[in-house]
């Protein structure tokens, strides 16, 4: 039900619909959201920076142009949660950290780019893990996210801060960034949709850079509807992003849906029933089951090198985390230590960077350099081939299967301080994720169903390179079957 | 005990392309500092390298002027150290596939060079050798900013302009020869870049940088010594200087036998001592390690926007021009030579023939005259223009003006940028070339010098070489001296 005044929890596609039908203006919307967002945040913690000011000038500008009849874009006066490692122009971008803590960029990311010229508003920063190192989003310098669902479980991570903004119904639409699975999990620990696309489909320009042969940037939502139109306002070369490329067609992901998915077939590997909570292995049986039914052909299968995976991704990432994070001396911009504890440059440097980033951060780019050290480059070199051999298993995975099904997470949300988020764990976390990023195929979570306790759990869908037009179909057919997507989480004090 | 001085070279050429290597910031020269960068040259968050295609288009030219094999698919890398002129903490460089591998250039040595030559590969004019010098790789990579430290401040400030311009790194393979001949090397490579036009080769404004490694060994002896590697060589004459030195420093350690004395380090040319002066060890923390570049893919020739890049041809080099300038003009060596050795010069030298003037005059005139003038001014750029000087040259054929009244009028051209007529015209230089004109100098000069005229009827030749000078004078140096000589002589002889 479309509630004049109360759009909070409505999608895009509603949004929308509330636009064209003058149900309520775009000032209206973003004073309502940002009214939550400021009411309601301070358990959550989904939010660091809120653009209060910024977000209603926008918004007024649009109801200028709807007055005068103006085409206000694909995504018109939607309201959008952006993860805080994306730059954005004159609004801080901190990446969760003392070292960015008050760096503004004078530029925005291309992906900034795209959504403000599609007429979408920036409304704030969503808090993350420290540099999107994290599956917990534990490791934020500022403030821990609490799962909406439940206020006692992590909301995932590293793109917490951007799932718990649409699971508690802030925002219909949040970017996230995916390095070994940072939008995926998130998504499935707060019941929403995430999709990381093909390496290159969506331009890293602006992105604080992870690990940067992982990472991705992918649109977040409460449906999967949502999810193709924002994603076919992101897809596209960019100039700026050399590993970016020409995404071909115009292709109407958001009408191509209903398309079907008869005649598909999708394989699950018979790994994911192992060391897999059995509520989250009873969604995916469920899932099968409701794909057979619609004419699917559904096959299990062996892909062994899956288990290869967590290995390979840490190693890599950070060996990529170690350089990519070198640019941060506090020489420039960021965390500068007091005058007085300068004691010489090298010394300066090193004390920047010991007090700028937090403890994660240190541990993955003292072992970053040290799996690149040349005495013990064997490690690199062994990540590096065992890759390719994942990359060889799924180009014959993809020549049986058109999609393939799985878990996003082996475990349901779970509680902080148990040191689950950390380095070691998100490798095992990301059991099943971090295959699409070290490959660079694009994997997509959606809800699945609802542990006994009532947590959501996340399925993943991952698909051929390129193939984000099938992905996107499979999971709508599955997601109106399971009839589970517009659920928001009940935010305690939401009536008030 | 003989010994043999073995030279590697690490030459930084900075490319003549009008934008960054992975930005589009300008690169030009003495911009305010901080004002020619962006956020991907400062290493700002988010920041991502774009490869400049004109960069790999230069780089390809001077690795196929050089000579190299062109490896079609090569790869960036990360070369990982902290500094505060390197904004991402590391540089982006090509290690282990670079762009071009395994060149070599032939460089024409005198003959008492080439006892210090391992291999002379034949003999092209009696007194000169050729010595190949083998090119180990060349590959792309990005300058760092510059460290400007002001007098009596305790500050360092820095200045990112130079950040991110695109140079290639040509390193030779370590070969036995003298100080002189590196400097030769560089000399020759120095045309072959400015001739295909990868650089602008300023070493003045750093766009040819050249550091150089020395190690000395007995002669005979497979392995080599201790590698020394020297900094801080702003002109071809410090760097033969430096070399110079550290090969008698080493000869001598060596000789003393205190060859532990020579360790592996970095040592740095002091310029007004005029001797090196340790810089700092090798001890491989510094190296910075390299890792992979991701943020870029791999460069790969075979791609159909790069394609064309391997099927441009190259420009004529300066050994192919001197060649030509020797057969076509009917030049001297030592002539074609000077002419080619820039390529700017050769290019005038050209344009001065193809308007007419004699090739072997237009040698003349630029190599003693014109070479003169240009090294005594300041111009960058020769102010004469080749149309101006070839009338020049001509007028002075046609017995217009007097050659020495053409070297006036030349410094007031190069002076002034005037046409030579106006000058001629305006100076009234032109040559007195008619008879009637010149009888009447020639008669009132014998009227004036009765007693030298007398002198010469009694047989003094001296008596006519002053006569000459006096008509000369008289008519203000203009007089054509053949026709007054004529008249003179015919004079005299019927008195």
């Amino acid at each position: 039900m479309i509630d004049k005044g109360k759009p909070r929890g409505m999608t895009i596609a509603e949004l929308q619909k509330g636009y064209q039908d003058k149900c309520f203006s775009v000032k209206e919307v973003i004073q309502s959201c940002l009214q939550h967002i400021n009411n309601l945040d301070n358990p959550i913690g989904a939010f660091i920076t809120v653009c209060n000011e910024t977000a209603l000038e926008a918004a007024e500008k649009l109801d200028e142009g709807l007055g005068r009849g103006e085409d206000i874009g694909p995504l018109g006066g939607i309201p959008v949660a952006v993860k805080d490692n994306i730059c954005t122009r004159n609004i801080r971008t901190t990446c969760a950290s003392r070292m960015l803590e008050h760096f503004v960029p004078p530029y925005d990311a291309t992906v900034i780019k795209l959504l403000k010229n599609a007429g979408a508003i920036v409304i704030g920063k969503t808090n993350m893990d420290e540099f999107a190192m994290g599956a917990a989003s534990c490791t934020s310098a500022f403030k821990k996210i609490r799962n909406p669902w439940d206020f006692s479980k992590v909301p995932g991570g590293s793109s917490g801060g951007s799932a718990a903004a649409l699971a508690a119904g802030f925002v219909p639409l949040a970017l996230g960034s995916d390095t070994g699975g940072s939008i995926r999990q998130s998504a499935s620990f707060c019941g929403v949709v995430g999709l990381k696309p093909t390496y290159g489909a969506v331009s890293r320009f602006g992105l604080v850079a992870f690990a940067s042969s992982l990472d991705q940037i992918g649109p977040m939502t409460r449906t999967v509807e949502d999810c193709a139109l924002a994603f076919s306002i992101l897809k596209g070369r960019d100039p700026l992003d050399a590993t970016s490329v020409e995404y071909d067609g115009v292709f109407d992901y958001a009408n191509a849906l209903d398309s079907g998915v008869k005649g598909l077939k999708i394989g699950i590997p018979g790994q994911c029933l192992e060391q897999v909570d059995e509520e989250i292995a009873e969604s995916l049986l469920k899932a099968g089951r409701v794909y057979q039914e619609s004419g699917v052909q559904v096959e299990w299968f062996s892909l062994p090198e899956m288990d290869l995976c967590p290995a390979a991704y840490l190693v890599i990432s950070s060996a990529e985390a170690a350089t990519g994070l070198a640019k941060y001396d506090g020489i420039r911009y960021g965390y500068c230590t007091e005058a007085a504890n300068n004691p010489d440059l090298d010394g300066m440097i090193r004390r920047n960077r010991s007090e700028g980033f937090g403890e994660e951060v240190r541990r993955r780019i003292m072992l970053g350099t040290y799996v690149q050290r040349e005495e013990c480059s064997s490690y690199y070199q062994r990540a590096v081939s065992i890759r390719n051999k994942i990359k060889n298993a799924i180009e014959q995975a993809f020549k049986r299967f058109d999609l393939i099904l799985t878990p996003t997470s082996p475990v349901l949300p779970f509680e902080p301080g148990d040191n689950k988020g950390y380095l070691y764990n998100e490798a095992r976390l990301g059991r099943f994720t971090v295959m699409a990023n070290l490959t660079g195929i694009p994997a997509l979570s959606l809800p699945g169903g609802f542990s006994r306790a009532g947590l959501p759990i996340g399925l993943q869908l991952a698909g051929d390179y390129f193939s984000e037009d099938r992905l996107l179909r499979a999971a709508y057919c599955l997601e109106q079957r399971l009839g589970l997507f517009m659920q928001t989480a009940c935010v305690e004090g939401d009536e008030a | 005990m003989i010994f043999e001085t073995i030279i590697g070279l690490e030459i930084h050429v900075e490319l003549k392309t009008s934008s960054k290597m992975f930005c589009a910031c300008s690169t030009q020269f003495g911009a305010r500092p901080n004002t020619n960068t962006c956020p991907v040259c400062m290493g700002m968050p988010g920041g991502l390298p774009t490869l400049n295609q004109e960069a790999v288009r230069l780089a390809l030219r001077a690795g196929r002027a050089l000579n190299c094999e062109i490896n079609r698919v090569s790869r960036f890398n990360r070369k990982n150290y902290f500094y505060p002129d390197l904004p991402k903490g590391y540089q982006i460089t090509q290690s282990e596939l670079p762009l071009c591998e395994n060149g070599y250039l032939d460089i024409e040595l005198d003959e008492s060079e080439k006892t210090e030559t391992e291999t002379t590969l034949g003999k092209d004019a009696p007194s000169r050798c050729i010595k190949r010098i083998r090119i180990a790789r060349i590959h792309l990579e990005e300058d760092a900013g510059k460290l400007i430290h002001p007098e009596n401040q305790p500050v360092t400030l820095v200045d990112y302009n130079r950040a991110g311009i695109p140079l290639i790194e040509i390193v030779t393979c370590p070969e036995a020869i003298s100080p002189k001949a590196a400097v030769e090397f560089l000399k020759e490579l120095k045309s072959i870049m400015e001739y295909t036009e990868v650089s602008d080769c300023r070493m003045e404004q750093g766009s040819l940088r050249c550091d150089v490694n020395v190690s000395i060994r007995k002669k005979g002896d497979e392995k080599l010594g201790t590698k020394v590697e020297i900094k801080n060589l702003n002109s071809f004459k410090e760097i033969q200087k430096a070399l110079e030195w550290e090969q008698l420093r080493q000869q001598k350690l060596l000789r003393t036998s205190l060859p532990e004395q020579i360790i592996p380090e970095t040592r740095r040319w002091d310029d007004i001592r005029g001797i090196t002066v340790p810089m700092r060890a090798k001890d491989g923390a510094r190296l910075g390690c390299i890792a992979p570049e991701p943020d870029l893919p791999l460069l790969d020739l075979n791609d159909s926007s790069m394609l064309h890049f391997l099927e441009e041809s190259l420009p004529e080099l300066g050994a192919q021009k001197r060649n030509r300038f020797v057969s076509r003009y009917g030049l001297s060596r030592y002539e074609a030579d000077i002419l080619t050795k820039s390529k700017q010069l050769a290019d005038y030298y050209e344009d001065v023939v193809n308007n007419g003037a004699h090739p072997k005059e237009a040698a003349n005139w630029i190599l003693v005259e014109l070479l003169r003038l240009w090294r005594m001014s300041e111009h960058r750029e020769i102010p004469v223009a080749g149309q101006s000087l070839a009338e020049l040259i001509m007028l002075v054929d046609e017995g217009e003006i007097s050659r020495n009244a053409g070297k006036t009028v030349l410094s007031e051209m190069y002076e002034t940028g005037k046409d030579p007529r106006d000058i001629i015209n305006q100076k009234g230089l032109a040559q007195i070339n008619s008879e009637n004109e010149i009888k009447k100098i020639v008669e009132a000069v014998l009227d004036q010098n009765k007693n030298a005229a007398a002198d010469y009827k009694k047989g003094s030749t001296k008596a006519a070489g002053y006569l000459m000078g006096q008509i000369m004078k008289a008519g203000e140096g203009r007089v054509n001296p053949n026709i007054a000589r004529e008249i003179l002589e015919d004079r005299l002889n019927k008195l």
